[in-house]
């Protein structure tokens, strides 16, 4: 099976225009000694046979059990009218709005993605989306490297370890200085996420004005839902907030597309990785949408440029506002809400448990069990649910700590049947 | 157009069940002061808002996109209905982060593996990795490995990346990204690399050549052989941008060329959509070179199953976890379905293509070089620019006439460029009417040159003031003041 329309006709005849007897002529500029020899790919097969082998692949893959696996990823409801919205070809099958004139609605929904993420964060300037949670952290660090000229990166504890070790990788010969703890002293930023990667809820204000003293930036990197009720990095006098932004309508897709959200403040703005989108207007005074502030990227300043990154995750900003919009002010804070309520109603039931926070939490929380945290999440399996994070997995806790998350979606039967199950699994 | 938060009345869209559990509240100093102002519409307002959007914008589904470089060809609907089944969305990723977890996500460990091993057999390569996100941070992988590779073999004078002139911009950016100085060689009057000018820049501190081949002249490197060949007596390595792969797939293969890192762009070669400017993929090959040094964990297989590995000398983690996963399910569904000859018509109808589009035009708009184009041709619109038609004007003269414009001003190499990439899957009728619209064009670019510098007339907007949006700095609503 191929998507190539051209007859023997249509090539004879485009052929013969070229001035060519065959179309391998057209490749004679390739040294024949460098011409494929032979290769091992699979035949062809039809769309009804493609889709069932690669339904196979999907059929072994378990997405029945009921989840309580968090992490920085989490099984939010997504309306349906996200995926018909974003399922219009005239969006998912465009690039980048080069051509604003045929690109407004592309440019149009990018800027009220960036309005979106200024008013959940009390920033004033959001990008147009970068990869991921993880990759917007490190964009974070150069990015206050490029402000303050310095070279020391302050890694606070409660930073994702997966994040932690994404910007070990991207920085890895970069002279960056990383460090852990959250002391400012001769830093370019302190790096923190609330709540923390264990689930605990913080007020960094404190420590905001401590890095503005120390002339560092402060990088906040939250959670979007729980901006629903919680205090904002805007709020706390943050310069830099990003975010894992795969909550606001990504489905969990086993980690990717995800959506890496950025903010600052105004006088850092130029020196923000990403795309811009701007409104201006046209010769006959009509509102309308650009890229703006493009000398900071890589099609204009090359190595100077203040990232490499061309490509986003456009669409994914997309399906935030969307999903953003659907809520909307009260369906946003209702969301969180229930997230926070039923994560507290289920601490209640795990008396059998240690709990790992001593102070407020939103939806997820940790736990020591009585027995091994991945001995106990096997033995959930068969009672239907994703138990949780084995937090040893990740180098984030001890053999019997298990990181556990809630949301919206988990019923009181889910949340009663799960606490019986798991007292049950971790006791015997 | 109002924005949709020109449209709020206080209304809901989707509403949760009421609270199944006691409240709970967070202490008040916690909380935010004043909910978010986000939109307060109907479920029909937010429909309606965002088809109007969506009919403000053009795709490859609704008109031919000649985007040079960018390879906008169709992207076939099973490949959407592939990624959709329920075994693979609502896959945690975390799955992977336990053994206890491995067994319940084995279709999807199966599919990487596969995947991986197709893309690198394609290209030449003993291995491939989907973890990087783009296509630029699939150079920013290959750079990282290559700076692993020579600190390993004791090579910290090696700090220095070649990119010709004619690169994209990625390329000099990822690598200055990477921690390495940039050093550009310059393009010979055939709009292929200097030889002379390579040698000289080819020292010893010279860590790796970032190269796309056929280059974003659209011309094959004649030479691409002897560079290999001279990087590496110097202990360089050769990275392959991956960008114009449709031009050669199945006739020669990166790997063979002598590149030792290479990236793929999954949303060109291989009709994963381009959302608008993403989410995209870039997986990375190596070859025997680079193989230890791949990111990680990496799909193994052990017997029937499938399992994670850190390889030994990894660069460690580039993405959270497995890259844009259902972007490669796509991926690997459309290289399945196209299989062995698929793959090969592929590269031979987008080349034909592009020089049945050459051959019309080049009597009307002047070819930017003079040798064999592959899969995109280049002309300089220098000739128009001196009668006041600029590259730009032709550009939105063409939306007008219901296309999509070619790449323009790009690379920076050609003055007044039009970079025209037609792919493969476009029909010669669709390619005539855009020659003819072309040849429309320049025809008035003699009598009336005025209709074409004010175009477009028929767009939802005119021209913008580009000027004013940087200046005035609007990109938040209300205004940040």
């Amino acid at each position: 099976m191929s998507w190539v329309p051209m007859t023997a006709a249509d090539e004879r005849a485009m052929l013969d225009v070229i001035g060519v007897e065959t179309a391998e002529d057209l490749f004679a500029a390739i040294p024949a000694e460098l011409r494929m020899q032979a290769w091992q790919a699979p035949p062809g097969m039809s769309e009804m046979a493609a889709l069932d082998h690669v339904a196979g692949f999907a059929e072994r893959n378990d997405p029945r059990p009921v989840c309580f696996l968090g992490g920085g990823y989490y099984d939010h409801f997504i309306p349906a009218a996200v995926d018909a919205l974003a399922g219009r070809s005239e969006f998912y099958t465009a690039y980048t709005p080069y051509q604003p004139e045929c690109s407004q609605g592309a440019l149009q929904a990018i800027y009220e993605y960036q309005t979106a993420v200024c008013r959940l964060t009390e920033m004033e300037f959001s990008n147009a989306s970068l990869y991921d949670g993880g990759t917007a952290v490190f964009e974070a660090a150069t990015m206050a490297a490029r402000v303050t000229g310095r070279r020391r990166v302050v890694v606070h504890d409660s930073v994702n370890p997966v994040y932690r070790r994404m910007l070990a990788t991207h920085t890895a010969n970069l002279d960056f200085d990383l460090a852990q703890g959250d002391d400012p002293a001769g830093a370019a930023c302190v790096i923190v996420q609330n709540p923390s990667f264990l689930g605990a809820v913080h007020d960094y204000s404190a420590l905001a004005e401590r890095c503005h003293a120390a002339k560092a930036l402060l990088v906040v990197s939250f959670y979007p839902i729980s901006l629903g009720l919680m205090k904002t990095p805007g709020a706390m006098g943050a310069d830099i907030a990003v975010a894992e932004g795969q909550c606001l309508g990504m489905p969990l897709g086993f980690g990717g597309p995800y959506l890496g959200i950025m903010a600052t403040r105004k006088e850092y703005v130029r020196k923000m990785p990403g795309r811009i989108a701007g409104m201006t207007v046209d010769a006959a005074g009509r509102r309308g949408f650009v890229l703006t502030l493009q000398t900071r990227e890589q099609h204009i300043r090359r190595d100077k440029a203040m990232s490499n990154i061309c490509s986003n995750q456009a669409l994914c900003a997309l399906r935030a506002l969307l999903y953003l919009s659907l809520l909307g002010k009260e369906g946003l804070r209702e969301t969180a809400e229930a997230c926070h309520a039923k994560a507290e109603y289920l601490k209640g039931r795990l008396h059998f448990a240690g709990m790992l926070n001593d102070g407020p939490t939103f939806n997820e929380f940790a736990v020591r069990l009585p027995r091994d945290a991945e001995d106990t999440v096997a033995a959930m399996l068969d009672r239907g649910f994703y138990a949780g994070l084995p937090l040893a997995t990740l180098e984030a806790g001890g053999p019997q700590d298990l990181m556990i998350a809630v949301t919206e979606k988990r019923t009181r039967a889910q949340l009663d049947a799960f606490a019986t199950a798991l007292e049950e699994v971790s006791c015997s | 157009m109002q924005l949709i938060y020109e449209k709020c009345r206080g209304r809901r869209a989707t509403r949760l069940d009421p609270l199944d559990v006691p409240a709970a509240a967070l202490p008040e100093a916690l909380r935010r002061a004043r909910a978010a102002e986000l939109p307060e519409v109907s479920e029909l307002d937010v429909v309606r808002h965002f088809t109007h959007l969506s009919q403000r914008n053009a795709g490859v589904d609704d008109r031919f996109y000649p985007l040079g470089s960018c390879t906008m060809k169709y992207n076939p609907k099973a490949m959407e209905t592939a990624a959709g089944h329920r075994g693979f969305t609502q896959l945690h990723p975390h799955l992977s982060s336990a053994a206890a977890y491995l067994p319940r996500c084995q279709g999807a460990l199966a599919l990487i593996h596969e995947l991986e091993g197709l893309l690198a057999e394609i290209a030449g390569m003993h291995a491939a990795s989907l973890q990087p996100i783009a296509g630029a941070h699939g150079e920013l992988t290959g750079a990282l490995m290559i700076a692993a590779y020579h600190r390993d073999h004791g090579n910290a004078h090696k700090k220095i990346i070649l990119v010709p002139d004619s690169a994209h911009g990625t390329n000099p950016a990822s690598a200055a990204m990477a921690g390495f100085r940039v050093v550009q060689i310059p393009s010979n009057a055939h709009g292929l690399i200097d030889m002379q000018r390579f040698g000289e820049a080819m020292t010893d501190e010279v860590a790796g050549i970032m190269l796309t081949c056929p280059n974003t002249h659209g011309l094959f490197e004649p030479d691409v052989a002897r560079i290999a060949e001279r990087a590496h007596a110097r202990g360089a390595l050769l990275y392959y941008d991956g960008a114009n792969l449709n031009a050669i797939i199945g006739q020669c293969r990166p790997g063979d060329l002598g590149f030792d890192v290479m990236h793929y762009n999954l949303h060109k070669t291989f009709a994963t959509p381009h959302g608008m400017g993403g989410p995209g993929s870039g997986p990375v090959g190596v070859g025997e070179r680079l193989l230890p040094y791949l990111p990680g964990p990496r799909v193994v297989r052990r017997g029937d199953a499938y399992a994670l590995e850190m390889p030994e000398k990894s660069i460690g983690r580039i993405a959270a976890f497995f890259g844009n996963f259902l972007i490669a399910v796509r991926a690997y569904a459309y290289i399945r379905t196209l299989g062995d000859e698929g793959l090969r018509e592929i590269s031979r109808a987008a080349v034909i293509n592009a020089n049945y589009i050459h051959a019309r035009l080049k009597d009307v708009y002047k070819p930017a070089f003079d040798g064999r184009f592959m899969h995109e041709c280049l002309f300089t619109a220098a000739p128009q620019a001196e009668k006041g038609v600029r590259a730009l004007d032709i550009a939105k003269a063409l939306l007008d006439c219901g296309f999509y414009a070619p790449t323009v001003y790009f690379p920076l190499t050609v003055k007044e460029c039009l970079m025209i990439e037609p792919t493969e899957t476009e029909t010669k009728e669709t390619l005539d009417a855009f020659c003819d619209a072309m040849i429309d064009i320049a025809r008035r670019v003699d009598t009336d040159p005025e209709s074409l510098r004010t175009a477009p007339h028929t767009t939802p907007v005119g021209r913008l003031d580009e000027v004013k949006a940087a200046r005035e700095l609007n990109c938040a609503h209300p205004p940040c003041g």
